[in-house]
């Protein structure tokens, strides 16, 4: 049941790529972008995965091609981390998870913020996402996969190689990090407040 | 603040995931009524995930990007195909199996792929937790939510009154483009149905895998009626729809 959506073969090959995996760029992107935590580098790790995946397009048996171009895509970052792991570790430290790292992190709005009622809004945006970028991996991909790219926990340990009793775990695991970062913030606020 | 039990977190995300099966989700709800800190422990969770899923936090791919992959020169055979086709068969063979092979690589190759696409799109919305991102059967909520994810403004008629409850919308991607899904039951079946801007193409009916297609144009926008009924209550959602859409 699952396993439609196979490229015909011999049919078009670069024409039914793009229509089969083209589609999910937003996803592949927003993926490495969270991944990578830079945007000039993610762009690279998705042009480089479309490539790979479009070179590699024959051994796709069908399933879901957004998963398989996720895994491309996860395969490239990693490759294109592991090349920089002298400067990433300084990011990427389980124990930077303190409140002060993000905290400092949430302390440089974007510039550009939209003075009108929407400026809430994306701070609120910005928030989340640089609570999702401190939390560390691999708990950061299973939380975009499944909040983000609404991929299923068989997608998901499809994509990242594990059993889906590890996705399970994982995607607690990086909800609880969240929540301790995003929401006792907006309580604590209030406990103060009314406290006074 | 009560504690969550240990053993029922993983239940809880599953829960709030839509992944568990009708045993555990019975099993983790009734624990939930009965135990303060994992009733607590699921708000937590519900509210982290509605900031997740909140505007602005997933990123999109950068014009620039999609412009310099669909520039590629790899993923560009195709006009060097089309030449290659006119360049083999123009001048020695019939013009009538020229035809033929153009029919057969060109539009059909493309149109089964965005058939194939929306079948695949509908088999996978039914995996649990995928039928909608906005769930409700108030259609002036379904409507609002599509405003600023897709630049233009499907119909959302309530058609529960002849049958087909409006149970969500979700957004889903057919053939390159980002497509309105608006979601109805059927008794205890779903119909999705797919809306993109275009009026190309007349209306269409067919049958691929074994689900149902109803395909028209109006009003600038494409619809695509995909569902396992019967051909006929197909039919009949096409023509409620359009009644109720005007």
């Amino acid at each position: 049941m699952a396993a439609t959506g196979n490229p015909a073969p011999g049919g078009d090959h670069a024409l039914q790529f793009r229509q089969l995996v083209l589609p999910h760029l937003d996803g592949a992107y927003n993926l490495a972008r969270y991944l990578m935590r830079d945007p000039t580098l993610a762009e690279d790790v998705v042009q480089d995965a479309v490539l790979r995946a479009y070179r590699a397009f024959d051994q796709f048996r069908g399933g879901s091609p957004r998963a398989w171009l996720f895994m491309i895509v996860r395969n490239c970052a990693s490759t294109a981390l592991s090349g920089q792991r002298g400067s990433l570790a300084l990011v990427v430290h389980e124990s930077s998870l303190d409140e002060e790292s993000v905290r400092q992190l949430n302390e440089h709005p974007d510039g550009a913020a939209n003075p009108e009622d929407s400026a809430i809004q994306a701070d609120e945006a910005l928030l989340v996402r640089s609570a999702i970028e401190a939390i560390p991996e691999p708990f950061r991909e299973a939380v975009v996969l499944r909040d983000l790219e609404d991929l299923s926990y068989a997608e998901i340990a499809e994509v990242t190689g594990v059993p889906i009793g590890t996705v399970m775990s994982r995607l607690a695991r990086g909800r609880a990090m969240l929540a301790k970062e995003l929401l006792p913030a907006a309580r604590h606020a209030e406990q103060t407040r009314s406290a006074k | 603040m009560t504690k969550a039990c240990a053993d029922q977190e993983l239940l809880l995300g599953g829960l709030v995931d839509g992944e568990l099966d009708a045993a555990n989700t019975a099993m983790t709800e009734a624990h939930v009524l009965r135990c303060e800190g994992c009733r607590e422990e699921l708000e937590r969770l519900h509210a982290v995930r509605s900031l997740i899923r909140g505007e602005g936090v997933r990123h999109q791919a950068p014009q620039a990007l999609r412009s310099r992959i669909s520039a590629l020169p790899e993923l560009n055979l195709k006009p060097a195909n089309q030449n290659r086709v006119a360049g083999w068969l123009g001048p020695g063979l019939a013009g009538a199996l020229a035809a033929s092979l153009a029919i057969a690589v060109l539009p059909n190759g493309s149109q089964s792929v965005v058939e194939q696409q929306l079948v695949s799109s509908h088999v996978r919305s039914l995996q649990p937790g995928h039928l909608t991102d906005v769930q409700t059967t108030n259609q002036h909520i379904v409507k609002p939510w599509f405003n600023g994810r897709i630049d233009f403004a499907p119909p959302v008629p309530e058609l529960a009154s002849v049958g087909y409850p409006l149970a969500g919308g979700r957004l889903d991607s057919i053939d390159g483009k980002t497509v309105a899904a608006i979601v109805y039951h059927r008794r205890l079946h779903v119909v999705n149905l797919y809306v993109w801007p275009g009026d190309k193409g007349a209306a269409r009916s067919f049958q691929k895998d074994g689900f149902a297609i109803e395909e028209w144009s109006r009003g600038g926008l494409r619809y695509s009626a995909v569902s396992d009924i019967p051909v006929a209550d197909l039919k009949n959602f096409q023509k409620q729809f359009i009644a109720a859409a005007g």
